[in-house]
């Protein structure tokens, strides 16, 4: 396939491995932060390309792992109520709450619809007056522009039945709370080439002056990693500390300003809660008070829903690169894909669940 | 470790009510027949969990099987529901190795269903089983009120006979053993998304519905000593051949690049986020065959057709794949149905 095939070339990744190795002359920690990387690294096995010295850990960008519990629980909520139909990607579908996920809301009766964009579901609602539609918007950067259009669309085209659950978050808060946290181990970030094609890379530059960190805008492809890899390996090595762009196919340095401009429109900064890490301040998007009226949490009058992980869960300690998934006693054993504990063993780019799907022949639980 | 108590993520597995996932291909409904059906209605037929069961009746050998179908939407590119029940059946049966002969076919019917849309049906079943050489010889029709089913639901059950004296089952595979593709994969429910979904690509996918029975009894015909077969319906390629692995308590390796795939199938998951080895075909077989069968098998079978992979001697019912880029993974069964990835 034009495009795609070119970037999985077997003797250009061999290359590529090997030219890592003649640069790499001690051991370097290096975080992908997001989890279509990982996913990608995994299915690929390009960790098993690198020289032992490189030890890649696995950030924390899967959205569906960072997206709260008590979020879930919210979610299930609005779509089990009668006249309702709540749209949403569809991996959200079975990450659990703590009563059930979204997939046991629709088994009850819940009117739950998968849709492959939130404008499909306005679209849902202009043909059903006469219900609520409520579309489930989680997710980086990277999804909040085409959220944030079809909120700004509701708005102009006074589509009063349709309503988002809120929970975008941001990578470069979450980076900085890596790097400020005091056992941090990573050394060089691979960042989100999608997330960077929205927002471009000026915000890693003062991250990377400030904790002396280097940085590679990525793509997602096998070539793009281990060229994102290749690249860091050379700033590591040679003690710079730069932001750079291997993806610059689809990437510019200021991003996509019209998609910018409307998510500042819709959205406003806000405080969010990560699952399996916790609060980060100004670190996700909420809706502006002038569009508070799509906001579902207002609409349907949700009380307020506390919930814990489970203690055998070390799932903030592996989206913070800290544990491999099977440094974890629970991995594989007590805690599989269909009997996750954590959100990273749920989601297909869940770091644990990768490791699990693709890895589990030679990486048997610890302890 | 002792008993804790879990405060996050449930465990979905212990549904007190039967979800979609039950019924998608992977763990959900593998653990379904395993602590519903196969304890409450045991015996050695059921038990060697085939794609029919096969039985001797005075010095006969037969193959028996059943199969309904649900699909929405009725219509589809290279197919509808009446092809795929008729096909379906007559899949079940040429993975036992059997000639299939007679069908039944038990139709539910919505109603206000148009009447044309049943015409339509009926003609492609008719069609097919001229095709596919097998007669409808009993039937069943029920209708249920409006908002109660999706149109048309059919049942269709299936005799064939067995012409020959191999065992075709997973307990036949053996090391050594290779495995044959029949064809690309991942066109039918590629082709089913797209219409669902309303998602337009750039030529239309088509389904790849049809009968197996010829290639079947062309590699029985020509003495090739075939150890297991299983179409590739709900679930792919991926899960059938993580079934088997389990079943012949072997480890199956395969190459990604023997693959064959389509390239607008594989445009199309790659923009969904879909790996088109769990996607659903309707027209695709895998063969398990002695090393020595191989070639033989390959030139019966057709130019589609390809070596993907081979049994290797490790007994941990794994099933690995070497990637497009050289490495090595796991190819595990999914606890449901894929799911569109969000970014």
């Amino acid at each position: 396939m034009k495009y795609i095939d070119e970037y999985r070339d077997a003797q250009a990744v061999r290359r590529f491995a090997r030219a890592i190795e003649r640069i790499t002359t001690r051991e370097w920690q290096i975080m992908e932060v997001c989890g279509g990387q990982t996913h990608a690294i995994v299915k690929f096995g390009i960790d098993e390309l690198l020289p032992p010295q490189i030890t890649l850990l696995h950030g924390p960008g899967c959205p569906v792992c960072v997206t709260p519990v008590e979020l879930i629980d919210k979610a299930v909520e609005i779509a089990s109520r009668p006249n309702v139909i709540f749209t949403s990607f569809g991996d959200m579908l079975r990450v659990p709450g703590t009563r059930g996920d979204l997939f046991a809301a629709k088994a009850g009766g819940g009117d739950v619809r998968i849709v492959y964009s939130p404008l499909d579901a306005l679209r849902l609602a202009q043909a059903n007056p006469d219900k609520q539609v409520v579309f489930f918007a989680v997710g980086f950067e990277t999804t909040a522009p085409a959220n944030a259009m079809a909120v700004y669309q509701a708005a102009r085209q006074n589509v009063t039945n349709f309503s988002i659950l809120v929970s975008h978050v941001l990578v470069p808060p979450a980076i900085e709370a890596i790097l400020g946290s005091p056992d941090n181990r990573v050394q060089g970030f691979l960042a989100a080439g999608h997330v960077c094609a929205v927002v471009g890379y000026e915000e890693y530059y003062p991250l990377a002056a400030k904790y002396h960190v280097p940085f590679v805008v990525t793509g997602f492809e096998p070539l793009d990693i281990l060229q994102g890899v290749y690249m860091l390996t050379r700033q590591l090595e040679s003690g710079r500390a730069e932001v750079e762009n291997q993806y610059a196919r689809c990437v510019a340095r200021q991003g996509n300003r019209p998609a910018q401009a409307i998510v500042s429109d819709v959205f406003q900064i806000v405080p969010r809660k990560w699952r399996g890490i916790g609060e980060i301040p100004r670190s996700g998007l909420g809706l502006r008070p002038a569009y508070a009226q799509f906001d579902a949490e207002r609409r349907f009058d949700l009380v307020e829903y506390t919930a814990e992980e489970s203690p055998d869960c070390i799932s903030g300690e592996v989206l913070q690169g800290k544990v491999k998934p099977n440094q974890c006693p629970a991995f594989g054993t007590l805690c599989t894909p269909e009997h996750p504990l954590g959100a990273t063993m749920v989601s297909n780019e869940g770091a644990c669940a990768a490791y699990y799907r693709y890895r589990r022949l030679e990486l048997q639980p610890h302890g | 470790m002792g008993e804790f108590t879990l405060s996050c993520p449930v465990p979905i597995t212990q549904s007190p009510t039967i979800l979609m996932a039950h019924g998608s291909g992977g763990t959900m409904m593998h653990r379904l027949l395993e602590t519903m059906f196969l304890p409450a209605f045991q015996n050695d037929e059921l038990l060697a969990q085939h794609d029919g069961a096969s039985f001797n009746i005075n010095g006969a050998r037969l193959a028996f099987t059943t199969d309904s179908f649900v699909v929405r939407p009725l219509f589809f590119p290279g197919g509808d529901i009446g092809s795929l029940a008729v096909n379906g059946t007559v899949n079940d049966l040429a993975m036992c190795g059997a000639r299939p002969l007679y069908l039944s076919a038990g139709f539910i019917l919505e109603e206000g269903l148009p009447m044309d849309s049943l015409e339509r049906v009926v003609a492609s079943m008719r069609a097919a089983a001229e095709t596919a050489g097998v007669h409808i010889v009993t039937g069943d029709t029920k209708v249920v009120d409006k908002g109660k089913g999706d149109g048309l639901y059919i049942n269709t059950s299936g005799i064939g006979v067995v012409e020959h004296d191999l065992t075709i089952a997973p307990q036949s595979v053996r090391p050594g053993d290779s495995v044959i593709l029949s064809g690309d994969i991942g066109r039918h429910g590629m082709a089913v998304m797209a219409v669902r979904e309303g998602l337009e690509f750039e030529s239309q996918i088509e389904s790849d519905c049809a009968p197996l029975a010829s290639p079947v009894l062309a590699l029985l015909d020509a003495g090739i000593a075939v150890r297991c077969l299983r179409d590739l319906t709900r679930g792919g390629l991926a899960t059938t051949l993580v079934e088997i692995a389990r079943s012949a308590r072997l480890h199956i390796h395969i190459h990604e690049d023997a693959i064959p795939v389509l390239e607008d199938v594989r445009g199309a998951c790659e923009i969904l986020g879909l790996d088109p080895m769990y996607v659903a075909n309707e027209g695709r077989f895998i063969a398990f065959v002695p090393p020595e069968d191989r070639d033989r098998a390959l030139d019966i079978l057709g130019a589609s057709a390809a070596h993907i992979g081979d049994v290797t001697e490790a007994n941990d019912s794994l099933v690995t794949l070497k990637s497009t880029i050289g490495a090595t993974r796991i190819v595990d069964m999914l606890s449901g149905e894929q799911l569109p990835r969000i970014c």
